[in-house]
Protein backbone atom coordinates (compact mmCIF):
# COMPACT_ATOMS: atom_id res chain seq x y z
CA UNK A 1 0.00 0.00 0.00
CA UNK A 2 2.51 2.85 -1.23
CA UNK A 3 -0.88 5.41 -1.19
CA UNK A 4 -1.01 5.04 2.41
CA UNK A 5 2.74 6.54 2.83
CA UNK A 6 2.24 9.30 -0.02
CA UNK A 7 -1.15 10.01 1.17
CA UNK A 8 0.27 13.04 3.39
CA UNK A 9 2.44 14.31 0.89
CA UNK A 10 0.47 17.76 -0.59
CA UNK A 11 -0.19 16.73 -3.97
CA UNK A 12 2.57 18.00 -6.27
CA UNK A 13 1.46 19.25 -9.89
CA UNK A 14 2.25 15.90 -11.95
CA UNK A 15 5.33 17.03 -13.35
CA UNK A 16 6.82 16.04 -16.62
CA UNK A 17 6.77 12.40 -16.53
CA UNK A 18 10.59 11.61 -17.36
CA UNK A 19 11.70 13.62 -14.02
CA UNK A 20 11.28 10.81 -11.74
CA UNK A 21 11.69 7.58 -13.48
CA UNK A 22 14.21 6.36 -10.29
CA UNK A 23 11.30 6.22 -8.16
CA UNK A 24 9.36 3.51 -10.23
CA UNK A 25 11.18 0.93 -9.44
CA UNK A 26 11.52 -1.28 -6.23
CA UNK A 27 8.21 -1.28 -5.81
CA UNK A 28 5.43 -3.78 -7.26
CA UNK A 29 3.50 -2.91 -10.28
CA UNK A 30 4.76 0.44 -11.20
CA UNK A 31 3.34 2.08 -14.62
CA UNK A 32 4.10 4.40 -16.59
CA UNK A 33 3.79 7.86 -15.90
CA UNK A 34 2.62 9.33 -19.90
CA UNK A 35 -0.40 10.98 -19.00
CA UNK A 36 -3.44 9.10 -19.14
CA UNK A 37 -6.32 11.30 -20.26
CA UNK A 38 -8.89 9.20 -20.90
CA UNK A 39 -8.58 8.12 -17.49
CA UNK A 40 -7.34 11.11 -16.10
CA UNK A 41 -10.95 12.70 -17.43
CA UNK A 42 -12.76 9.87 -16.58
CA UNK A 43 -11.39 10.17 -12.93
CA UNK A 44 -11.65 13.93 -12.68
CA UNK A 45 -15.49 13.67 -13.17
CA UNK A 46 -15.90 10.80 -10.77
CA UNK A 47 -14.34 13.17 -8.16
CA UNK A 48 -16.46 16.09 -8.95
CA UNK A 49 -19.58 13.37 -8.06
CA UNK A 50 -17.56 12.15 -5.44
CA UNK A 51 -17.11 15.95 -3.77
CA UNK A 52 -20.16 17.96 -4.43
CA UNK A 53 -22.91 15.88 -2.21
CA UNK A 54 -20.30 15.42 0.65
CA UNK A 55 -19.89 19.28 0.09
CA UNK A 56 -23.53 19.92 0.11
CA UNK A 57 -23.69 17.60 3.34
CA UNK A 58 -21.18 18.94 5.72
CA UNK A 59 -22.55 23.01 4.04
CA UNK A 60 -25.74 22.18 4.62
CA UNK A 61 -25.67 20.42 8.45
CA UNK A 62 -23.94 23.65 9.39
CA UNK A 63 -27.22 25.95 7.37
CA UNK A 64 -30.13 27.57 9.81
CA UNK A 65 -33.53 26.22 7.88
CA UNK A 66 -34.38 29.96 6.39
CA UNK A 67 -30.80 29.40 4.99
CA UNK A 68 -31.35 26.12 3.38
CA UNK A 69 -34.34 27.18 1.57
CA UNK A 70 -33.91 30.50 0.33
CA UNK A 71 -30.19 30.39 -0.91
CA UNK A 72 -28.44 27.97 -3.37
CA UNK A 73 -27.21 24.72 -1.83
CA UNK A 74 -23.71 25.30 -3.34
CA UNK A 75 -22.77 28.66 -1.55
CA UNK A 76 -21.37 28.26 1.32
CA UNK A 77 -23.79 28.94 5.07
CA UNK A 78 -24.82 32.37 5.37
CA UNK A 79 -24.34 32.06 9.02
CA UNK A 80 -23.01 29.13 9.90
CA UNK A 81 -24.96 27.32 12.97
CA UNK A 82 -24.77 24.26 15.19
CA UNK A 83 -28.14 24.55 15.94
CA UNK A 84 -28.77 20.96 13.93
CA UNK A 85 -26.16 19.17 15.85
CA UNK A 86 -27.34 19.91 18.89
CA UNK A 87 -31.43 18.98 17.79
CA UNK A 88 -29.83 15.87 16.63
CA UNK A 89 -27.77 14.99 19.72
CA UNK A 90 -31.02 15.46 21.92
CA UNK A 91 -33.08 13.29 19.78
CA UNK A 92 -31.71 10.52 20.84
CA UNK A 93 -28.51 9.94 18.53
CA UNK A 94 -26.33 9.31 21.47
CA UNK A 95 -29.02 6.08 22.02
CA UNK A 96 -28.83 5.00 18.64
CA UNK A 97 -25.28 5.66 18.68
CA UNK A 98 -24.34 3.43 22.01
CA UNK A 99 -27.17 0.66 20.28
CA UNK A 100 -24.57 0.59 17.07
CA UNK A 101 -21.13 0.27 19.61
CA UNK A 102 -22.79 -2.47 21.31
CA UNK A 103 -24.12 -4.46 18.59
CA UNK A 104 -20.63 -4.07 16.60
CA UNK A 105 -18.10 -4.72 19.20
CA UNK A 106 -20.56 -7.65 20.16
CA UNK A 107 -21.01 -9.13 16.41
CA UNK A 108 -16.91 -8.57 16.16
CA UNK A 109 -16.55 -10.73 19.29
CA UNK A 110 -19.10 -13.68 18.85
CA UNK A 111 -17.19 -13.78 14.85
CA UNK A 112 -13.79 -14.27 16.11
CA UNK A 113 -14.75 -16.42 18.96
CA UNK A 114 -16.01 -18.79 16.75
CA UNK A 115 -13.86 -18.34 13.60
CA UNK A 116 -10.13 -18.32 14.92
CA UNK A 117 -10.41 -22.31 16.86
CA UNK A 118 -12.69 -23.03 13.72
CA UNK A 119 -10.00 -21.72 10.91
CA UNK A 120 -7.28 -23.34 12.80
CA UNK A 121 -9.35 -26.41 12.70
CA UNK A 122 -9.25 -26.19 8.86
CA UNK A 123 -6.00 -25.15 8.16
CA UNK A 124 -4.73 -27.79 10.37
CA UNK A 125 -6.90 -30.66 8.42
CA UNK A 126 -8.70 -31.79 11.53
CA UNK A 127 -10.40 -34.37 9.69
CA UNK A 128 -12.58 -34.66 6.10
CA UNK A 129 -15.39 -33.63 7.94
CA UNK A 130 -14.46 -30.62 8.76
CA UNK A 131 -13.42 -30.16 5.95
CA UNK A 132 -16.91 -31.08 4.37
CA UNK A 133 -18.21 -28.09 6.91
CA UNK A 134 -15.75 -25.79 5.66
CA UNK A 135 -16.78 -25.71 1.80
CA UNK A 136 -20.57 -25.91 2.89
CA UNK A 137 -19.51 -22.83 4.63
CA UNK A 138 -18.27 -21.32 1.49
CA UNK A 139 -21.35 -21.65 0.05
CA UNK A 140 -22.79 -19.03 2.19
CA UNK A 141 -20.76 -16.58 0.73
CA UNK A 142 -22.83 -16.78 -2.62
CA UNK A 143 -25.92 -16.75 -0.48
CA UNK A 144 -28.24 -13.33 -0.18
CA UNK A 145 -28.59 -12.40 3.64
CA UNK A 146 -31.77 -10.71 2.98
CA UNK A 147 -33.66 -13.58 1.23
CA UNK A 148 -33.86 -15.28 4.52
CA UNK A 149 -35.05 -12.48 6.82
CA UNK A 150 -38.55 -13.70 7.16
CA UNK A 151 -37.37 -16.92 8.80
CA UNK A 152 -34.93 -15.37 10.28
CA UNK A 153 -38.00 -12.95 11.97
CA UNK A 154 -39.64 -16.18 12.94
CA UNK A 155 -36.58 -17.58 14.43
CA UNK A 156 -35.57 -14.32 16.16
CA UNK A 157 -39.62 -14.25 17.79
CA UNK A 158 -39.85 -18.04 18.52
CA UNK A 159 -36.38 -17.10 20.46
CA UNK A 160 -38.07 -14.08 22.67
CA UNK A 161 -34.84 -12.16 21.37
CA UNK A 162 -37.58 -9.80 19.24
CA UNK A 163 -36.56 -5.93 19.66
CA UNK A 164 -33.04 -7.02 21.77
CA UNK A 165 -29.85 -5.68 20.63
CA UNK A 166 -28.92 -9.11 20.71
CA UNK A 167 -31.17 -10.32 17.80
CA UNK A 168 -29.36 -8.10 15.53
CA UNK A 169 -25.89 -9.57 16.19
CA UNK A 170 -27.24 -13.07 16.14
CA UNK A 171 -27.70 -13.37 12.35
CA UNK A 172 -25.43 -10.38 11.33
CA UNK A 173 -22.56 -12.44 13.07
CA UNK A 174 -23.99 -15.69 11.17
CA UNK A 175 -23.76 -13.89 7.65
CA UNK A 176 -20.34 -12.83 8.40
CA UNK A 177 -19.18 -15.93 9.09
CA UNK A 178 -18.44 -17.29 5.47
CA UNK A 179 -15.96 -14.40 4.93
CA UNK A 180 -14.18 -14.47 8.34
CA UNK A 181 -13.43 -18.21 8.04
CA UNK A 182 -12.21 -17.86 3.99
CA UNK A 183 -9.58 -14.88 5.18
CA UNK A 184 -8.32 -16.54 8.28
CA UNK A 185 -7.99 -19.93 7.10
CA UNK A 186 -6.27 -18.41 3.89
CA UNK A 187 -3.47 -16.93 5.99
CA UNK A 188 -3.61 -20.20 8.76
CA UNK A 189 -2.78 -22.16 5.78
CA UNK A 190 0.44 -19.79 4.83
CA UNK A 191 2.23 -20.62 8.27
CA UNK A 192 4.80 -23.41 7.43
CA UNK A 193 3.93 -26.26 8.64
CA UNK A 194 6.96 -26.78 10.66
CA UNK A 195 6.42 -24.09 12.95
CA UNK A 196 3.45 -26.09 14.14
CA UNK A 197 5.40 -29.12 14.06
CA UNK A 198 8.30 -27.76 16.37
CA UNK A 199 5.64 -26.40 18.60
CA UNK A 200 3.90 -29.62 18.97
CA UNK A 201 7.25 -31.20 19.22
CA UNK A 202 8.04 -29.06 22.63
CA UNK A 203 5.03 -30.84 24.00
CA UNK A 204 2.73 -27.96 23.16
CA UNK A 205 -1.21 -29.09 23.00
CA UNK A 206 -3.78 -27.75 20.45
CA UNK A 207 -4.71 -25.15 22.73
CA UNK A 208 -1.18 -24.06 23.53
CA UNK A 209 -0.22 -23.79 19.66
CA UNK A 210 -3.55 -21.94 19.23
CA UNK A 211 -2.61 -19.24 21.72
CA UNK A 212 1.16 -18.68 21.50
CA UNK A 213 1.07 -19.45 17.81
CA UNK A 214 -1.84 -19.13 15.66
CA UNK A 215 -3.19 -16.26 17.32
CA UNK A 216 0.01 -13.71 16.59
CA UNK A 217 0.10 -15.02 13.42
CA UNK A 218 -3.00 -14.59 12.13
CA UNK A 219 -3.46 -11.23 13.53
CA UNK A 220 -2.88 -9.31 10.31
CA UNK A 221 -6.00 -11.59 9.13
CA UNK A 222 -7.79 -10.97 12.54
CA UNK A 223 -7.68 -6.96 11.91
CA UNK A 224 -9.12 -7.56 8.33
CA UNK A 225 -12.19 -9.68 9.62
CA UNK A 226 -12.45 -7.36 12.27
CA UNK A 227 -12.95 -4.20 10.49
CA UNK A 228 -14.99 -6.25 7.76
CA UNK A 229 -17.26 -7.17 10.26
CA UNK A 230 -17.89 -4.13 12.07
CA UNK A 231 -17.86 -2.30 8.96
CA UNK A 232 -21.09 -4.98 8.14
CA UNK A 233 -22.76 -4.79 11.62
CA UNK A 234 -22.24 -0.79 12.24
CA UNK A 235 -23.93 -0.08 8.45
CA UNK A 236 -26.29 -3.06 8.83
CA UNK A 237 -30.04 -2.20 8.12
CA UNK A 238 -32.31 -4.77 6.96
CA UNK A 239 -31.83 -6.95 10.06
CA UNK A 240 -32.43 -4.44 12.70
CA UNK A 241 -35.17 -2.83 10.79
CA UNK A 242 -37.01 -6.79 10.75
CA UNK A 243 -35.93 -7.35 14.06
CA UNK A 244 -36.27 -4.25 16.08
CA UNK A 245 -38.99 -1.98 17.14
CA UNK A 246 -38.59 0.45 20.02
CA UNK A 247 -36.51 3.58 20.60
CA UNK A 248 -34.38 1.88 23.27
CA UNK A 249 -33.30 -0.39 20.78
CA UNK A 250 -33.26 1.55 17.56
CA UNK A 251 -29.53 1.64 15.92
CA UNK A 252 -27.36 4.31 13.94
CA UNK A 253 -29.00 3.33 10.14
CA UNK A 254 -32.17 3.31 11.58
CA UNK A 255 -32.31 6.19 13.57
CA UNK A 256 -31.19 7.71 10.46
CA UNK A 257 -34.25 6.87 8.49
CA UNK A 258 -37.06 7.63 11.60
CA UNK A 259 -34.48 11.09 11.44
CA UNK A 260 -36.52 11.43 7.83
CA UNK A 261 -40.01 11.52 9.06
CA UNK A 262 -39.22 12.84 12.50
CA UNK A 263 -37.45 16.08 10.80
CA UNK A 264 -39.57 16.38 7.86
CA UNK A 265 -38.95 19.55 6.04
CA UNK A 266 -35.91 19.94 8.51
CA UNK A 267 -33.47 19.15 6.06
CA UNK A 268 -30.36 20.62 7.97
CA UNK A 269 -31.41 18.28 10.72
CA UNK A 270 -31.20 15.10 8.89
CA UNK A 271 -28.05 15.87 7.02
CA UNK A 272 -26.77 16.99 10.03
CA UNK A 273 -27.46 13.25 11.51
CA UNK A 274 -26.06 11.86 8.63
CA UNK A 275 -22.80 14.10 9.02
CA UNK A 276 -22.66 12.86 12.67
CA UNK A 277 -23.11 9.17 11.40
CA UNK A 278 -19.89 9.49 9.33
CA UNK A 279 -17.80 10.96 12.03
CA UNK A 280 -16.80 7.52 13.73
CA UNK A 281 -15.73 6.16 10.78
CA UNK A 282 -14.10 8.95 8.93
CA UNK A 283 -11.91 9.04 12.53
CA UNK A 284 -10.98 5.11 11.66
CA UNK A 285 -10.56 5.93 8.33
CA UNK A 286 -7.80 8.72 9.42
CA UNK A 287 -6.28 6.63 11.67
CA UNK A 288 -5.88 3.30 9.92
CA UNK A 289 -6.20 3.79 6.17
CA UNK A 290 -4.67 1.02 5.54
CA UNK A 291 -6.73 -1.27 7.78
CA UNK A 292 -10.30 -0.13 6.87
CA UNK A 293 -9.87 -0.32 3.12
CA UNK A 294 -7.69 -3.99 3.92
CA UNK A 295 -11.19 -5.13 5.61
CA UNK A 296 -14.05 -3.60 3.16
CA UNK A 297 -12.12 -5.93 0.54
CA UNK A 298 -11.82 -9.01 2.59
CA UNK A 299 -11.21 -12.03 1.02
CA UNK A 300 -11.79 -10.52 -2.55
CA UNK A 301 -8.67 -8.05 -2.80
CA UNK A 302 -6.04 -10.43 -3.21
CA UNK B 1 0.65 -35.49 6.84
CA UNK B 2 -0.60 -37.24 9.57
CA UNK B 3 2.03 -36.99 11.83
CA UNK B 4 1.26 -34.94 15.33
CA UNK B 5 -1.14 -36.30 17.44
CA UNK B 6 -1.69 -32.66 18.53
CA UNK B 7 -3.99 -31.26 15.68
CA UNK B 8 -6.67 -29.80 17.06
CA UNK B 9 -9.70 -32.17 17.13
CA UNK B 10 -12.96 -31.04 14.80
CA UNK B 11 -14.57 -29.65 18.34
CA UNK B 12 -13.12 -26.62 17.19
CA UNK B 13 -14.66 -26.48 14.43
CA UNK B 14 -18.18 -26.98 16.15
CA UNK B 15 -19.23 -23.60 17.63
CA UNK B 16 -18.59 -21.73 13.62
CA UNK B 17 -20.41 -24.63 12.37
CA UNK B 18 -23.11 -24.87 14.79
CA UNK B 19 -24.08 -21.17 14.78
CA UNK B 20 -23.94 -21.00 10.90
CA UNK B 21 -26.42 -23.91 11.27
CA UNK B 22 -28.64 -22.08 13.21
CA UNK B 23 -28.38 -18.58 12.25
CA UNK B 24 -27.78 -19.28 8.26
CA UNK B 25 -28.62 -22.86 7.17
CA UNK B 26 -31.59 -23.37 9.36
CA UNK B 27 -33.73 -20.23 7.74
CA UNK B 28 -32.65 -20.86 4.40
CA UNK B 29 -34.39 -24.29 5.02
CA UNK B 30 -37.24 -22.41 6.81
CA UNK B 31 -38.13 -20.45 4.00
CA UNK B 32 -38.83 -22.87 1.96
CA UNK B 33 -40.97 -24.57 4.40
CA UNK B 34 -42.89 -21.41 5.09
CA UNK B 35 -43.96 -20.52 1.23
CA UNK B 36 -46.67 -23.90 2.05
CA UNK B 37 -48.02 -21.64 4.65
CA UNK B 38 -50.31 -19.02 5.43
CA UNK B 39 -48.80 -16.81 8.10
CA UNK B 40 -49.70 -13.27 9.20
CA UNK B 41 -46.51 -13.19 11.29
CA UNK B 42 -47.84 -13.58 14.47
CA UNK B 43 -48.87 -16.96 15.87
CA UNK B 44 -48.05 -19.80 14.14
CA UNK B 45 -48.03 -20.36 10.45
CA UNK B 46 -50.61 -22.44 8.68
CA UNK B 47 -49.52 -25.32 6.07
CA UNK B 48 -51.74 -24.26 2.89
CA UNK B 49 -50.70 -26.46 0.03
CA UNK B 50 -48.87 -24.95 -2.81
CA UNK B 51 -51.09 -22.05 -2.32
CA UNK B 52 -48.29 -19.42 -2.32
CA UNK B 53 -46.82 -21.10 -5.39
CA UNK B 54 -49.23 -21.12 -7.72
CA UNK B 55 -49.87 -17.60 -6.97
CA UNK B 56 -46.61 -16.64 -7.25
CA UNK B 57 -47.00 -17.87 -11.49
CA UNK B 58 -49.61 -15.87 -11.69
CA UNK B 59 -48.81 -12.75 -10.19
CA UNK B 60 -48.17 -10.17 -12.67
CA UNK B 61 -46.65 -7.55 -9.86
CA UNK B 62 -43.88 -10.67 -9.47
CA UNK B 63 -43.36 -10.76 -13.07
CA UNK B 64 -42.83 -7.34 -13.40
CA UNK B 65 -40.69 -7.56 -10.34
CA UNK B 66 -38.09 -9.81 -11.32
CA UNK B 67 -37.72 -8.17 -14.92
CA UNK B 68 -37.09 -5.14 -13.10
CA UNK B 69 -34.42 -6.72 -10.64
CA UNK B 70 -32.75 -7.90 -13.99
CA UNK B 71 -32.81 -4.73 -15.61
CA UNK B 72 -31.51 -3.22 -12.78
CA UNK B 73 -28.82 -5.95 -12.85
CA UNK B 74 -27.05 -5.48 -16.00
CA UNK B 75 -27.67 -2.12 -15.99
CA UNK B 76 -25.65 -1.47 -12.48
CA UNK B 77 -23.21 -3.85 -14.03
CA UNK B 78 -22.49 -2.16 -17.08
CA UNK B 79 -22.11 1.04 -15.80
CA UNK B 80 -20.28 0.06 -12.38
CA UNK B 81 -17.85 -1.94 -14.11
CA UNK B 82 -16.27 0.17 -17.22
CA UNK B 83 -15.86 3.01 -14.71
CA UNK B 84 -14.34 0.85 -11.73
CA UNK B 85 -11.75 -0.74 -13.99
CA UNK B 86 -10.70 1.85 -15.44
CA UNK B 87 -10.18 4.39 -12.37
CA UNK B 88 -9.05 1.72 -10.55
CA UNK B 89 -6.42 1.20 -12.92
CA UNK B 90 -5.38 4.87 -13.15
CA UNK B 91 -5.67 5.01 -9.28
CA UNK B 92 -3.19 1.93 -9.64
CA UNK B 93 -0.59 4.31 -11.12
CA UNK B 94 2.07 6.04 -9.76
CA UNK B 95 2.19 10.00 -9.76
CA UNK B 96 1.39 11.45 -6.33
CA UNK B 97 -1.72 13.63 -6.93
CA UNK B 98 -3.33 10.20 -7.39
CA UNK B 99 -2.10 9.35 -4.07
CA UNK B 100 -4.29 12.17 -2.78
CA UNK B 101 -7.35 11.88 -5.95
CA UNK B 102 -7.77 8.34 -4.93
CA UNK B 103 -8.30 8.98 -1.33
CA UNK B 104 -11.07 11.15 -1.80
CA UNK B 105 -12.78 8.64 -4.54
CA UNK B 106 -13.13 5.81 -1.82
CA UNK B 107 -15.21 8.44 0.69
CA UNK B 108 -18.40 6.77 -0.26
CA UNK B 109 -16.98 3.56 1.19
CA UNK B 110 -17.51 5.14 4.54
CA UNK B 111 -21.15 6.14 4.31
CA UNK B 112 -23.55 3.52 5.65
CA UNK B 113 -26.55 2.85 2.95
CA UNK B 114 -29.04 4.57 4.78
CA UNK B 115 -26.74 7.59 4.65
CA UNK B 116 -25.94 7.39 1.34
CA UNK B 117 -29.63 7.01 0.12
CA UNK B 118 -30.72 9.79 2.62
CA UNK B 119 -27.95 12.19 1.60
CA UNK B 120 -28.96 11.48 -2.19
CA UNK B 121 -32.35 11.86 -1.48
CA UNK B 122 -32.10 15.40 -0.80
CA UNK B 123 -29.14 16.29 -3.08
CA UNK B 124 -32.08 15.45 -6.09
CA UNK B 125 -35.02 16.37 -4.47
CA UNK B 126 -36.69 18.25 -6.90
CA UNK B 127 -37.58 21.50 -4.65
CA UNK B 128 -34.20 22.09 -2.77
CA UNK B 129 -32.01 19.77 -4.18
CA UNK B 130 -28.57 20.82 -5.42
CA UNK B 131 -29.31 19.56 -8.84
CA UNK B 132 -32.39 22.12 -8.79
CA UNK B 133 -29.26 25.30 -8.61
CA UNK B 134 -27.26 23.49 -11.73
CA UNK B 135 -28.00 24.16 -15.12
CA UNK B 136 -29.48 21.59 -17.39
CA UNK B 137 -29.92 19.16 -14.66
CA UNK B 138 -32.70 21.30 -12.56
CA UNK B 139 -35.10 20.48 -15.43
CA UNK B 140 -35.22 16.26 -13.95
CA UNK B 141 -37.50 15.31 -11.61
CA UNK B 142 -34.76 12.18 -10.82
CA UNK B 143 -36.84 10.69 -7.97
CA UNK B 144 -40.61 11.71 -9.34
CA UNK B 145 -40.52 10.72 -13.32
CA UNK B 146 -41.12 7.47 -13.85
CA UNK B 147 -38.94 7.50 -16.92
CA UNK B 148 -36.00 8.50 -15.11
CA UNK B 149 -35.92 6.97 -11.74
CA UNK B 150 -34.50 3.61 -12.88
CA UNK B 151 -31.59 5.51 -13.96
CA UNK B 152 -31.17 7.38 -10.81
CA UNK B 153 -31.24 4.02 -9.06
CA UNK B 154 -28.56 2.86 -11.06
CA UNK B 155 -26.48 6.02 -10.56
CA UNK B 156 -26.95 5.84 -6.84
CA UNK B 157 -26.15 2.38 -6.41
CA UNK B 158 -22.84 2.62 -9.38
CA UNK B 159 -22.08 5.86 -6.26
CA UNK B 160 -22.05 3.49 -3.60
CA UNK B 161 -20.42 0.66 -4.48
CA UNK B 162 -17.66 1.94 -7.50
CA UNK B 163 -14.75 2.65 -4.98
CA UNK B 164 -15.15 -1.10 -3.58
CA UNK B 165 -14.29 -2.43 -6.62
CA UNK B 166 -12.21 0.60 -7.75
CA UNK B 167 -10.15 -1.20 -4.70
CA UNK B 168 -10.47 -4.43 -6.33
CA UNK B 169 -8.96 -3.56 -9.94
CA UNK B 170 -6.31 -1.19 -8.36
CA UNK B 171 -5.17 -3.78 -6.03
CA UNK B 172 -4.91 -6.26 -8.99
CA UNK B 173 -3.13 -3.80 -11.48
CA UNK B 174 -0.80 -2.93 -8.66
CA UNK B 175 0.40 -6.55 -8.54
CA UNK B 176 1.29 -6.69 -12.34
CA UNK B 177 4.59 -6.59 -12.96
CA UNK B 178 6.13 -3.24 -14.55
CA UNK B 179 8.44 -5.41 -16.38
CA UNK B 180 5.51 -6.70 -18.58
CA UNK B 181 4.97 -2.92 -19.47
CA UNK B 182 8.55 -2.15 -20.16
CA UNK B 183 8.90 -5.45 -22.15
CA UNK B 184 5.60 -4.02 -24.35
CA UNK B 185 7.10 -0.29 -24.51
CA UNK B 186 10.38 -1.63 -26.02
CA UNK B 187 8.30 -3.49 -28.62
CA UNK B 188 7.01 -0.52 -29.48
CA UNK B 189 3.21 -0.85 -28.33
CA UNK B 190 1.50 1.92 -26.90
CA UNK B 191 -0.92 2.46 -24.33
CA UNK B 192 -3.92 1.42 -25.63
CA UNK B 193 -2.72 -1.68 -27.22
CA UNK B 194 -0.72 -2.45 -23.78
CA UNK B 195 -3.86 -1.99 -21.94
CA UNK B 196 -5.49 -4.41 -24.06
CA UNK B 197 -3.03 -6.48 -24.25
CA UNK B 198 -1.84 -6.91 -20.72
CA UNK B 199 -4.04 -5.03 -18.68
CA UNK B 200 -7.33 -6.47 -19.54
CA UNK B 201 -6.12 -9.97 -19.93
CA UNK B 202 -4.33 -9.80 -16.73
CA UNK B 203 -7.21 -8.24 -14.62
CA UNK B 204 -9.66 -11.46 -16.43
CA UNK B 205 -10.27 -12.90 -12.39
CA UNK B 206 -10.61 -9.44 -11.07
CA UNK B 207 -13.06 -9.04 -13.51
CA UNK B 208 -14.70 -12.15 -12.83
CA UNK B 209 -14.79 -11.62 -8.65
CA UNK B 210 -16.05 -8.19 -9.39
CA UNK B 211 -18.83 -9.49 -11.36
CA UNK B 212 -20.07 -11.75 -9.25
CA UNK B 213 -20.33 -9.63 -6.46
CA UNK B 214 -22.17 -7.27 -8.06
CA UNK B 215 -24.62 -9.23 -9.66
CA UNK B 216 -25.24 -11.52 -6.49
CA UNK B 217 -25.28 -7.93 -4.71
CA UNK B 218 -27.70 -6.41 -7.28
CA UNK B 219 -29.93 -9.48 -6.62
CA UNK B 220 -30.45 -8.74 -3.01
CA UNK B 221 -29.43 -4.82 -2.13
CA UNK B 222 -32.82 -3.53 -2.33
CA UNK B 223 -32.16 -0.89 1.43
CA UNK B 224 -30.88 1.68 -0.59
CA UNK B 225 -33.85 1.78 -2.70
CA UNK B 226 -36.30 1.61 0.02
CA UNK B 227 -35.10 4.48 1.64
CA UNK B 228 -34.11 5.90 -1.87
CA UNK B 229 -37.60 5.82 -3.76
CA UNK B 230 -39.38 3.14 -1.57
CA UNK B 231 -40.00 1.45 -4.90
CA UNK B 232 -41.71 4.55 -6.17
CA UNK B 233 -43.10 6.36 -7.70
CA UNK B 234 -45.38 3.59 -8.11
CA UNK B 235 -44.08 0.90 -8.57
CA UNK B 236 -41.47 1.78 -11.20
CA UNK B 237 -38.64 0.52 -8.90
CA UNK B 238 -39.75 -2.63 -6.89
CA UNK B 239 -37.46 -4.56 -7.64
CA UNK B 240 -38.00 -8.23 -6.55
CA UNK B 241 -36.54 -8.40 -3.16
CA UNK B 242 -38.23 -5.36 -2.23
CA UNK B 243 -41.66 -6.57 -3.40
CA UNK B 244 -40.56 -9.33 -0.89
CA UNK B 245 -40.05 -7.34 2.00
CA UNK B 246 -43.42 -5.24 1.38
CA UNK B 247 -45.76 -8.06 1.09
CA UNK B 248 -44.05 -9.84 4.07
CA UNK B 249 -43.54 -7.18 6.42
CA UNK B 250 -46.15 -4.53 5.16
CA UNK B 251 -48.86 -6.50 3.93
CA UNK B 252 -48.24 -9.54 6.56
CA UNK B 253 -48.79 -12.33 3.94
CA UNK B 254 -45.27 -14.15 5.39
CA UNK B 255 -45.93 -17.25 3.67
CA UNK B 256 -46.51 -15.59 0.02
CA UNK B 257 -43.48 -13.22 0.77
CA UNK B 258 -41.76 -16.41 1.80
CA UNK B 259 -42.09 -18.04 -2.06
CA UNK B 260 -40.64 -15.06 -3.45
CA UNK B 261 -37.76 -15.06 -0.94
CA UNK B 262 -37.02 -19.19 -2.02
CA UNK B 263 -37.58 -18.05 -5.80
CA UNK B 264 -34.78 -14.92 -5.33
CA UNK B 265 -32.77 -17.13 -3.03
CA UNK B 266 -32.48 -19.79 -5.86
CA UNK B 267 -32.37 -17.21 -8.80
CA UNK B 268 -28.94 -15.68 -6.34
CA UNK B 269 -27.22 -19.07 -6.20
CA UNK B 270 -28.35 -20.15 -9.57
CA UNK B 271 -26.45 -17.14 -10.91
CA UNK B 272 -23.09 -17.53 -9.30
CA UNK B 273 -22.80 -21.19 -9.86
CA UNK B 274 -23.47 -20.19 -13.42
CA UNK B 275 -21.54 -17.53 -13.08
CA UNK B 276 -18.45 -19.32 -11.35
CA UNK B 277 -18.47 -22.18 -13.44
CA UNK B 278 -18.55 -20.31 -16.68
CA UNK B 279 -15.84 -18.17 -16.06
CA UNK B 280 -13.66 -20.07 -13.59
CA UNK B 281 -13.89 -18.00 -10.65
CA UNK B 282 -13.69 -21.16 -8.49
CA UNK B 283 -10.44 -22.14 -10.05
CA UNK B 284 -9.20 -18.89 -9.43
CA UNK B 285 -10.48 -19.37 -5.60
CA UNK B 286 -8.18 -22.71 -5.44
CA UNK B 287 -5.62 -20.77 -6.72
CA UNK B 288 -5.42 -18.04 -4.44
CA UNK B 289 -5.04 -20.52 -1.84
CA UNK B 290 -1.98 -20.44 0.38
CA UNK B 291 -1.08 -17.51 -1.74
Amino acid sequence: MTVTRTATLPAAPAGPPVARPPRRRGRAGGRRERPNWLAGVLATGWLVLVAVPLYYLVAASFRTRQDYLSTSPLKPPSAPTVENYVTVLQGGFTTYLLNTVIVTVGTVLIVLAVTVPAAYAVARNAGPLVQRMFSLMLIGLAIPAQATIIPVYLLITQLRLYDTLLAIILPTAAFALPVAMLVLTNSLRDVPKELYEAQTLDGAGPLAVLRHLVLPLAKPAITTVSVFTALNAWNGFLFPLVLTQSQSTRVLTLGLWDFQGQFGTNVPGLLAAVTLSVVPIFVLYLIGRRYLLSGLTAGFGK
Amino acid sequence: MRTGQQRPSAWYAAPALLFFGLFAVLPMVLVVYLSFTDWDGFGFPQPSGAENWSRLVQDGEARDALWLTLVLMVLSWAVQTPVALLIGVWAAGRQRNRAVLSSLFFLPLLLSTAAIALLWRSVLDPNFGVTQSLPFLDRFNFLGNTEIVIYTVVFVITWQYVPFHTLLYQAAARSIPVSLYEAATIDGAGRYKQFFTITLPLLKYTVITSTVLMLVGSFTTFDTILILTGGGPGTTTRIAPLYMYITGFSGFEFGYASAIAVLLLALGAGLSLVVTRATGFRDMQSQQEGV
